[in-house]
């Protein structure tokens, strides 16, 4: 017999703000979508930030109290980078779309309705250059009857033109306070326990992104139930212990390479990723006080190059020994250069 | 029956080295909301076993019987027909496979097979919906775009399948598929875990072990469960009663490593190099993966290197080591490996003695 299965939703949607005003520190985004709410005008919309800041969010939650339940099938299309968004696309089906006409603005059920219809382009920095050109002539064409938002998270990716013709919003990531309010929040509604020390734990490790907070909280919580240390949270997110980056780095400044390389040995049979041990020890390099400048630039340098052949599948083993050893070359100023090169 | 096989938990009570790890498992497959889950840690530490105890703990014992399935499978891609073989190992409940066995092709294993098997649903007689899962194997080799089209049917069908993933480093498995499972590190056993481990086989093998025998093994097993279990069998075999001074037989292909790397030590000539090919062409013919020779040599070389050159061989292993995942054939980067080694270790030699 095959077990019942209950649907469980992640909380990520389970808890999504439902209406534009319940959206965290984004005041400025806030301000200026209530007040489209009230005259139910709106130019197009550019929403740039790092991952969970709200930006989809925010889109799809003005579409809901603008158009209300009914209208939104007919009056909303959402794209995102798991739909096919070639050019071809571009040209079908977002102008087939776009050009459809709309009738005048009617209050229905309570919500405003305004004569134009929405399209939410998520993720819209990994559309083509191709594609994002063909939608310039789209967007001015049918302005009278479409609104476009884009949401992306580098804003250096959009082509200028477009950019220009849309009005931007800077996200920027959540406080730790906002983070803990959300969290403490979830937590009282699903039952949880947590602590002050889990709490900034799971701000810090998350970095602002209150998705990936969330995500974490709901597996701790599964695996752990309904009390959650900071250390569950901690191996549930995939994040090194601190220990263990300090341990590496102290065996870089010690000079010996035997030691570091049975350290490094050590972090491979405990199966933490070396890409994640990179960005860690990263930050613990930029961050420390007696680092020279030179000394950093040169580790940061070799870290660039490890990340991108682990990009290209290389062995994780040999990549941190190397930046091991070459941080160890640094920090003790032994010859950077091989001498037979 | 191999110890490895016979000794292998089924439950995931037995389970010996990962208790926290099992206990918390079973928790979340007693709560019936489990997850997409991925696995990950380096080999023989005991993913697999884990993966196999879930499966029986969600559907009792008929999880055992398995049936091994090796069928081809026709799939259009584009305007051409593709044959893919796959090799499946089934019960009535779950399907593992190994989907980067296919190479390039990955992508289409994804879209289609794993889709194909992911939207039919598990029929219960008493009309209930059930789940089945997927096992997927080395999800790390898969390329990107297979990874990619992985996360959509994650989504899409997680009403009813469950995806158990494995691999070796999750860093080569992309972010969006690692938020959309919860992670599980399975870290190496320890060797007092390994100690353990061998005493309780030797008990129930019945069988007199000297003291510090089996810290000797796993000392030499690099923190692999498996590879210590076989390297006890193996003494067996060999030789019963145990002595306390018994040598514990290396593995061939690690002595043969370490010839050539006492030859490359010894005489830095073309001709030595061509002799070296030949070994390693050997090693190669003998599936011995390219990647693992190199990080063995290398080792065998640093033991025996001077201080000053360490840090410049293990720099060119790893320059080796990626250009080798880029290009094709592995015995050019190897070889390369070798020469380059050769090159700065005479160049060293005649820098101190002249």
């Amino acid at each position: 017999m095959a077990p019942v299965l209950q649907t469980s939703q992640p909380w990520v949607e389970k808890y999504r703000p439902k209406q534009v005003k319940d959206v965290a520190h984004q005041e400025e985004v806030v301000r200026v979508l209530t007040n489209t709410l009230e005259t139910t005008n709106c130019p197009h919309m550019l929403f740039y930030g790092p991952p969970g800041t709200g930006k989809t969010t925010t889109a799809l939650a003005i579409a809901h109290e603008l158009f209300g339940p009914e209208l939104y099938k007919s009056r909303v299309l959402e794209l995102n980078a798991s739909d096919d968004r070639g050019i071809n696309v571009v040209r079908t089906k977002i102008k087939d779309f776009a050009a459809i006409a709309v009738g005048s603005a009617q209050h229905k059920g309570g919500y405003p309705c305004p004569p134009y219809k929405i399209i939410i382009l998520d993720e819209a920095d990994s559309m083509t250059e191709d594609a994002q050109n063909a939608l310039r002539r789209t967007m001015e064409t049918y302005s009278k009857v479409t609104r476009f938002f884009f949401i992306c998270n580098y804003i250096s990716r959009i082509i200028e033109p477009l950019a220009s013709r849309c009005a931007k919003f800077r996200f920027k990531p959540l406080s730790d306070e906002i983070m803990s309010n959300r969290i403490l929040h979830i937590c009282n509604e699903e039952g949880l326990n947590l602590d002050e020390q889990a709490l900034s734990t799971l701000s810090s490790i998350s970095q602002g992104d209150l998705r990936r907070a969330i995500t974490y909280l709901q597996s701790a919580a599964r695996l752990f139930g309904s009390s959650i240390s900071s250390e569950d949270l901690i191996g549930v997110s995939g994040v090194i212990p601190q220990e263990v980056v300090e341990a590496l780095f102290s065996a870089c400044k010690g000079g010996n390479f035997d030691l570091a390389n049975k350290e490094v040995n050590n972090i491979i049979a405990e199966g933490y990723p070396v890409a994640q041990m990179l960005s860690q020890l990263f930050e613990m390099i930029v961050e420390a006080d007696d680092v020279s400048d030179e000394q950093k630039a040169r580790i940061c340098k070799k870290l660039a190059e490890a990340d991108k052949c682990l990009v290209d599948g290389a062995d994780e083993y040999l990549q941190l020994l190397d930046v091991t050893s070459n941080t160890m070359r640094a920090l003790c100023n032994m010859p950077q250069e091989f001498s037979y090169d | 029956m191999l110890w490895v096989d016979k000794y292998r938990p089924r439950t995931l009570d037995q389970i010996m080295v990962h208790q926290d790890v099992a206990q918390n498992l079973k928790k979340l497959v007693t709560e019936q909301d489990c997850p997409h889950l991925l696995f990950y840690g380096p080999s023989g530490s005991g993913k697999k076993t884990l993966i196999m105890a879930i499966i029986c703990q969600m559907f009792g014992p008929s999880a055992e019987k398995v049936k091994v399935e090796n069928r081809t499978w026709k799939v259009e891609a584009g305007s051409r027909n593709i044959d893919l073989e796959l090799t499946t190992l089934s019960s009535t409940n779950h399907v593992e496979l190994n989907p980067s066995d296919a190479g390039f092709q990955d992508r289409y294993i994804v879209q289609e097979i794993i889709k194909e098997m992911a939207k039919n649903r598990p029929i219960d007689t008493k009309g209930k919906k059930g789940f089945k899962v997927l096992v997927l194997n080395e999800v790390d080799k898969l390329s990107r775009e297979a990874q990619h089209s992985l996360r959509r049917t994650m989504e899409k069908y997680s009403t009813y399948c469950r995806l158990i993933l494995c691999c070796n480093s999750s860093s080569k498995v992309t972010e969006a598929i690692r938020s959309r499972c919860l992670n599980v590190r399975i870290k190496a056993p320890t060797e007092e875990q390994i100690v353990k481990v061998l005493e309780f086989i030797g008990k129930k093998e019945g069988l007199q072990i000297p003291s510090g025998f089996a810290a000797r093994i796993a000392e030499k097993s690099n923190r692999s469960l498996r590879r210590a279990i076989l390297s006890f069998e193996t003494c067996r075999v060999q030789q019963y009663p145990f002595t306390s001074n018994q040598s514990i037989p290396p593995m061939d292909w690690e002595e043969y490593i370490s010839e050539i790397a006492s030859d490359i030590m010894k005489e830095q000539s073309p001709k030595r190099l061509y002799q070296v090919r030949l070994k390693l062409y050997e090693l190669l013919v003998n599936c011995i993966p390219p990647e693992i020779i190199l990080k063995r040599l290398l080792y065998e070389l640093l033991k025996k290197l001077d201080i000053e050159l360490k840090h410049e061989v293990c720099h060119w292993a790893a320059y080796y080591e990626h250009r080798m995942r880029l290009g094709q054939k592995a015995i050019f980067h190897l070889e390369a490996f070798v020469a380059k080694f050769m090159s700065i270790y005479k160049a060293f030699l005649i820098a101190t003695f002249g």
